[in-house]
């Protein structure tokens, strides 16, 4: 509760408005690269690595992970990490049934 | 007259009447968060793996089928190959005709990263139990979800409402649109990948909006001033910028790579 009824403490909102310019930024860097590069294997992975950078600042600041206990960082990020598993796993099956059809 | 009989009265001496602060008997909080924010984490977690299973069955399915190898301007659709996204979502509301690839799409990030930011603004401003600024970004939040929303509604006409052109079919029909069955853009499931996507996202954002909604009016009845914490507006707040991450994802997944 307030210390004092009405006394209402002055906005901090610097670091709000910080980690948006980055966001916006690594989007409209996206954008740019999706014109100005031919769509490669090298294109696809600066993709998914600014992919990453932006869902960083989205969890770590505007959701508050990076400021909580280490025991629950962990808890959220190691089952998200085996994700990466399936995604490799479940991408090579789809590259062997592609080999077997075509 | 008291009549504690006593029994009762050796009970409320016990240690049952005392505070518990031991770490194992519900004395402190885990991980030093509140039971509804690592619930909401949790649930945020299992909704992770939901998306994860469906991008990683468009990455599955995208990598089972031919990929287009001729040159993007000589792009035609074709169901024989898997279609070149920027070449699918180039149309904008009002602009019939002209090719502008995924600048639609990427004013709908915008607005979906933007309500993020006033949704942070919603949180921080509950924090300092300044009232009037958490209605204020709360219904900043609600606009811009809102609007999100209606420009997905949109996509998604256009999307099955095809080009004007549509496409000729194996069976020598010409085709417009799509649906879960058939679609001019490519194979069937890139359709299907599509609406399921994209309709699940559409599905979190319209489910984030109702809560936004009972935020607001809580806030504005008074009920989180009493409760003596904003702290529903964090949890909710959680969603949302998970909401936000997801498109993040399916922003680059479907529309980039």
């Amino acid at each position: 509760m307030p210390a004092h009824a009405g006394e209402i403490p002055k906005p901090n909102t610097a670091w709000i408005w910080k980690t948006f310019w980055i966001i916006t930024a690594i989007t409209a860097l996206e954008f740019l690269i999706a014109f100005v590069m031919p769509s490669s294997t090298m294109r696809n992975s600066i993709f998914i690595i600014l992919t990453i950078f932006k869902a960083f600042f989205i969890v770590a600041e505007f959701m508050h992970l990076k400021h909580e206990t280490k025991g629950l960082i962990w808890t959220i990020m190691i089952p998200m990490g085996l994700l990466i598993w399936l995604l490799v796993a479940l991408i090579t099956e789809g590259n062997a049934i592609h080999e077997a059809i075509f | 007259m008291s009549t504690i009989s006593p029994t009762t009265q050796a009970i409320s001496d016990s240690a049952l009447d005392k505070p518990r602060t031991g770490t194992w008997d519900g004395g402190n909080e885990p991980f030093n968060a509140s039971y509804g924010k690592l619930m909401m984490w949790f649930f945020l977690l299992s909704d992770a793996f939901t998306f994860a299973a469906f991008l990683t069955t468009y990455g599955l399915i995208r990598h089972r089928y031919l990929p287009y190898t001729g040159s993007p301007e000589a792009f035609e659709f074709s169901t024989a190959y898997w279609p070149i996204p920027e070449k699918v979502f180039n149309s904008f509301p009002g602009l019939h005709g002209v090719d502008l690839p995924l600048a639609f799409v990427a004013l709908m990030t915008m607005i979906l990263i933007f309500s993020s930011v006033t949704m942070v603004l919603a949180v921080e401003a509950g924090q300092r139990f300044d009232k009037k600024d958490v209605q204020k970004w709360l219904l900043w939040t609600i606009l811009f979800g809102t609007v999100f929303v209606s420009c997905q509604a949109w996509e998604w006409s256009h999307f099955i409402g095809g080009t004007d052109e549509g496409t000729l079919m194996n069976d020598g029909t010409r085709f417009f649109g799509a649906n879960l069955a058939v679609n001019q853009y490519g194979p069937v499931l890139f359709a299907d990948l599509f609406f399921f996507i994209t309709g699940f996202h559409g599905t979190h954002v319209f489910s984030g909006i109702c809560l936004l909604i009972y935020c607001f009016i809580a806030t504005t009845n008074g009920t989180f001033e009493k409760r003596g914490h904003y702290e529903m507006v964090e949890k909710i707040g959680l969603y949302w910028h998970f909401v936000d991450l997801v498109w993040v994802f399916v922003f680059t997944f479907f529309y980039l790579v």
